[in-house]
C-alpha cells in the first residue's frame, strides 16, 4: 500500500536506529501517547532496535483502556435492552465492566453488532425504524469527528431511534496530567499523529514550555516511530524542548478545519473520568445541548447496581508510567487476557496485554526485552 | 487509539447530503467519508480512520521525508566504511 | 458458482413443490425420501450410498485407519470463493490428509432451517459434490434434520471422514525437532478476509477469495518425495499463529519465523492494515504447514512448487531449543516479537 509499505522499510530502519546509537550518551525515558503507536512498536520490535539508554513507557491513549468501568456497565446495560441494537467498534467488546463485556451481554440475546464507520450505525438506524440503535462513541480526537458527523446526520435525517453513548478523552490534558504528576518519569513525549492531523499541534508549544519537555507529533510506521524517537533524543541530548512534527504528510500545524467545525458544532469540553487514572478536568466531550436528545445516557436508564473496579488492579499507575505491568502483584497470575482485571490487559495495546504476550521475550535472558524493564 | 490508513481517492460521490469517496487501499477498496477533506480531489491520497479521511497526504513531503532518511543512511554508511 | 436450475435438475418436481425447505424434510416420510432421492443421491452418487442402508458398509483397507469430524458453520453461506459445502469437503480432507492418511469416506450432516432456499440447498450439496470428486472421496452416508426457522443460519453441515495412513507415514505435531525446517504451502488469510468482505458492517470491495481446497494431491506428492515430514497441519481458524503455537507446544520446542517470508497477497495484506488486523492470525482453508528435516527442506519445496496448491509455498522459520513453547516472529525491520495464539476471533479495531 503506498505511503504505507516505504515507511517500513528494514533497511532505513536500520539506519534511523544507528544514528538514534550514535546519538544517545545516557538514559531517557520516553512516553508515545498513543495506543496504535503502542501497537505498531510492539508488532515490528522497534524497541528492539533502540539503544539500552532509551526506555519507552507505553501511555494512555487506548480508549479501551481509559473509557470508565462505570461507562462500560452503562453501555453493557443499554444493549441488554429489549429492542436495542447497540453498535460498537469491535475494541470495545472484550473489555470488562463490573461483571461481565459485551461478549456475554450479546450471548444472552442482545442485538451487538460490530460496525466500521460510525455512519454504518446511522444506517442501521434508518433501516429499523422501530429499533432503538445506539452507538458506543468512544475515543480520542481522532475518532471524534466521525461519531459527531453521525450524530450529525441523525439530526438532519431527523432520525429520532438513534443515540450516542459518549466517551470522548482528550489527549493534551492527559499529557498535562502525566507531566505534572509529583511522580512523573516522562521525559520526553510522542505525541499522537492522527490527533495531531485533526487537531493540529498549536496545543503542545505551551505544555513543552511549562514542563521543559520535547513534544515530537510521531506518525505510527516504523519509520516514523523511530524518527520521533530520534528527534526526541536530539533534543534531549541537547537540552531542548521545543515540539517538533515528524509526521508532516499528515499533519499540519493547524489541523484540520472542516472537523474541528463538526466538533464544536457537536461537542463541549467537560471532565471526565479516566479508568485507573482519575478524573482529569476538561479532559473530555460531551453532547451540547442541542444535540443532548441524541444522548444515550439520557434516553436509557443506568444499571441498578454501583460500578467497582477490581481492588487488585493497578492499571492507573500503570498507564501513569509509574508501575511496570510485570511488577503488579496481580500480573500473570490473577489477571491475563484472558480473565483481565482491568482494561489494560484487554487492549491488544494495553500496557498490560503488550506485556503478557510480547514481554515473555525478556525472558529468554540472551537479548534485550521487547519492553523495558 | 486511532488506526488510520493511506487510501487513493477513486470516485467521488454524495450520499444523503454527505461528500463520499471510494477509496482504494492497495486494492481493497471501501466507502469513505470526505465530508472533513472538501478539497481532496480523485487519484490523490487521504489518510482515513473508522471510514472518515481526516488529513490529506501530503505527497511532496512524504517522499521528502524519505529523502532525508535515505541521506542519514548515506552519512551512516560513509562513516561504516571509515570504521571498517 | 453453477446456479441450480430446477428445469435441468435430474427430477424437477419436488423442487417445483416446495421452493424452500419445510420442516417437513426433516420428518422422516415422504419429503425426507424426495430430499434425498432427488437431491443427495443424484450428487454424491456412488455405489456405497446407493443401497440407503442404515449404515455405509465398506470394503476393508490395508494400513492403520483415520478418522476426523468437523462442523461447519458459516455465515453467509456463500461466500467469495466457495460456500460451506466447500469447505465441509475440504476441511475434513484435509484433517485426515494432515494426519498422513489417504482420505477415502466421508459422511454428511445437514441441519437445515426451515425456509432456506432449496436452490441454495442445491448449489451447496452440489459444490460438496464436486470437491469430493476433485479430492477423490465418496460420501457414502449422510443425515438431514430441520429445525425452525430462526433456530439456524440455514445449513450448518457435520463431515465425519475416514481414511488410510500407509505404513511408514508417521507424522505428529508432537515430534518437531530443534533445527527442523517449517513451511507453509502458500499466502495465508485469504478465506478469513474474503469472509470479512462481505461480513455486514464491514464490507469492502476486492479480489480476495477463499482459498478453500482439499489438500490430500499435495501432500501425496509432498510424502512421496520426503516420507520423513516430521508434522503437519492446516492453519484453519485462529491462523498460522495458533498453528505454530500448537506444535510448539506439543513438541515441547520454540519456534522462529522471519516475518517477511510469510506469504501474504498484497490484497490481504492491505485489508489487514486498513482492519487493524494481523494476518497471521486469520484464517485458512486450503493451507497447510509442514515441518521437516532441514536437509529435506529444498527438496520438499521444490516438490511443493510442481504441485498448483503449493507454488508459492515457502520455508518459513525453524524450529529451535532455546524459548520452548514460544514462537517468536523477526520482523521486516529486524525487531522481534512473540506471536501468541489468538484469544478468539479477531475483531475489526479503531484503536
Amino acid at each position: 500500500m503506498k505511503y504505507l509499505n516505504e515507511f517500513r522499510d528494514g533497511d532505513l530502519a536500520q539506519r534511523l536506529s544507528a544514528e538514534i546509537r550514535a546519538a544517545v550518551t545516557r538514559p531517557w525515558a520516553i512516553m508515545e501517547v498513543c495506543g496504535g503507536q503502542t501497537h505498531s512498536i510492539l508488532r515490528h520490535g522497534i524497541d528492539q532496535l533502540l539503544p539500552a539508554e532509551v526506555e519507552l513507557i507505553h501511555g494512555p491513549g487506548c480508549p479501551v483502556c481509559v473509557t470508565p468501568v462505570s461507562l462500560i456497565d452503562k453501555a453493557l446495560a443499554i444493549a441488554a435492552t429489549p429492542g436495542v441494537i447497540f453498535c460498537s467498534f469491535g475494541d470495545m467488546l472484550r473489555v470488562p465492566g463490573t461483571r461481565e463485556d459485551l461478549f456475554a451481554v450479546k450471548a444472552r440475546g442482545a442485538d451487538v453488532r460490530v460496525v466500521y464507520s460510525p455512519l454504518d450505525s446511522v444506517r442501521l438506524a434508518k433501516e429499523n425504524p422501530d429499533r432503538q440503535v445506539v452507538f458506543f462513541a468512544i475515543g480520542f480526537e481522532t475518532t471524534a469527528p466521525a461519531n459527531a458527523m453521525a450524530v450529525h446526520q441523525a439530526k438532519r435525517l431527523g432520525l429520532i431511534n438513534f443515540s450516542l453513548l459518549v466517551s470522548h478523552v482528550l489527549v493534551p490534558p492527559a499529557i498535562e496530567a502525566i507531566l505534572s504528576s509529583p511522580t512523573n518519569r516522562v521525559q520526553a513525549i510522542l505525541a499522537a499523529g492522527h490527533v495531531c492531523s485533526v487537531m493540529g499541534y498549536h496545543q503542545y508549544p505551551p505544555l513543552a514550555e511549562r514542563y521543559r519537555v520535547p513534544i515530537v507529533v510521531t506518525g505510527f510506521e516504523p519509520l516514523d516511530l523511530l524518527d520521533g524517537i530520534r528527534r526526541a533524543v536530539l533534543q534531549l541530548e541537547a537540552g531542548t524542548h521545543i515540539v517538533e512534527n515528524a509526521y508532516p504528510r499528515a499533519v499540519a500545524f493547524a489541523g484540520n478545519r472542516p472537523a474541528q467545525a463538526m466538533l464544536a458544532e457537536v461537542f463541549e469540553t467537560c471532565d471526565r473520568e479516566w479508568r485507573g487514572i482519575g478524573t482529569i478536568p476538561a479532559s473530555g466531550w460531551r453532547l451540547k445541548d442541542e444535540y443532548r436528545r441524541f444522548d444515550a445516557e439520557d434516553r436509557f436508564a443506568g444499571p441498578d447496581f454501583r460500578s467497582v473496579e477490581s481492588p487488585h488492579c493497578h492499571s492507573g499507575e500503570v498507564l501513569r508510567g509509574t508501575l511496570k505491568p510485570n511488577q503488579c502483584p496481580a500480573f500473570g497470575t490473577a489477571c491475563t487476557p484472558r480473565t483481565p482485571l482491568g482494561a489494560t490487559m484487554v487492549s491488544s495495546e494495553g500496557a498490560c496485554a503488550a506485556y503478557f504476550h510480547y514481554g515473555r521475550l525478556i525472558d529468554l535472558g540472551t537479548e534485550r526485552a521487547t519492553c523495558p524493564t | 487509539m486511532c488506526l488510520a490508513i493511506p487510501g487513493r481517492v477513486q470516485t467521488v460521490y454524495e450520499s444523503d447530503g454527505v461528500r463520499m469517496g471510494k477509496l482504494n487501499f492497495g486494492g481493497v477498496v471501501k466507502d469513505v467519508c470526505l465530508a472533513y477533506l472538501p478539497e481532496v480531489q480523485e487519484g490523490e491520497y487521504a489518510v482515513v480512520h473508522a471510514g472518515f479521511a481526516i488529513s490529506k497526504v501530503d505527497e511532496a513531503t512524504a517522499a521528502e521525508t524519505l529523502r532525508a532518511f535515505a541521506a542519514m543512511g548515506a552519512l551512516a554508511d560513509e562513516l561504516g566504511e571509515e570504521m571498517g | 458458482m453453477p446456479d441450480l436450475n430446477p428445469d435441468v435438475w435430474t427430477c424437477p418436481l419436488p423442487l417445483r413443490d416446495y421452493p424452500h425447505i419445510v420442516m417437513g424434510h426433516g420428518g422422516g416420510g415422504k419429503l425426507s425420501t424426495e430430499l434425498v432421492e432427488h437431491l443427495f443421491l443424484p450428487a454424491f452418487r456412488n455405489s456405497a450410498l446407493a443401497p440407503l442402508g442404515d449404515a455405509a458398509v465398506l470394503p476393508p483397507v490395508a494400513g492403520r485407519l483415520a478418522v476426523t469430524t468437523d462442523c461447519y458453520v458459516v455465515r453467509p453461506l456463500f461466500f467469495p470463493g466457495g460456500c460451506v459445502g466447500d469447505l465441509a469437503v475440504n476441511g475434513t480432507v484435509n484433517d485426515l490428509a494432515m494426519s498422513g492418511a489417504t482420505p477415502l469416506y466421508l459422511s454428511a450432516g445437514f441441519i437445515l432451517e426451515e425456509g432456506l432456499p432449496l436452490a441454495d440447498l442445491g448449489r451447496i450439496v452440489d459444490r460438496m459434490a464436486a470437491a469430493a470428486r476433485a479430492a477423490g472421496v465418496a460420501i457414502v452416508c449422510g443425515d438431514t434434520k430441520v429445525v425452525d426457522r430462526g433456530h439456524g443460519d440455514g445449513c450448518y453441515i457435520t463431515t465425519a471422514g475416514v481414511g488410510v495412513v500407509p505404513d511408514g507415514v508417521n507424522v505428529g505435531v508432537q515430534q518437531a525437532k530443534p533445527g527442523d525446517a517449517i513451511v507453509v504451502s502458500g499466502p495465508v488469510g485469504n478465506h478469513g478476509i474474503a469472509i470479512l468482505s462481505i461480513r455486514e458492517g464491514l464490507e469492502f470491495e476486492s479480489r480476495i477469495a477463499s482459498d478453500t481446497a482439499a489438500l490430500n494431491g499435495l501432500v501425496t506428492e509432498m510424502l512421496a518425495a520426503c516420507p520423513d515430514l516430521r508434522a503437519m497441519r492446516d492453519p484453519t481458524r485462529g491462523g498460522l499463529a495458533a498453528t505454530l503455537n500448537e506444535i510448539a507446544a506439543a513438541s515441547h520446542v520454540g519456534i522462529e519465523i522471519d516475518e517477511p517470508a510469510v506469504p501474504v497477497d498484497d490484497e490481504v495484506r492491505a485489508a489487514c492494515d486498513l482492519l487493524g488486523l494481523d494476518p497471521l492470525l486469520v484464517a485458512n482453508e486450503g493451507k497447510l504447514v509442514v515441518v521437516v528435516p532441514a536437509g529435506l527442506a529444498e527438496k520438499l519445496l521444490a516438490t511443493m512448487h510442481r504441485h498448483p496448491l503449493g507454488t508459492r509455498a515457502a520455508i518459513i522459520g525453524t524450529i529451535t531449543d532455546r524459548h520452548p513453547n514460544l514462537v517468536v516472529a523477526r520482523t521486516a525491520i529486524g525487531g522481534r516479537r512473540v506471536v501468541s495464539t489468538p484469544l478468539g476471533e479477531q475483531l475489526p479495531r479503531i484503536c
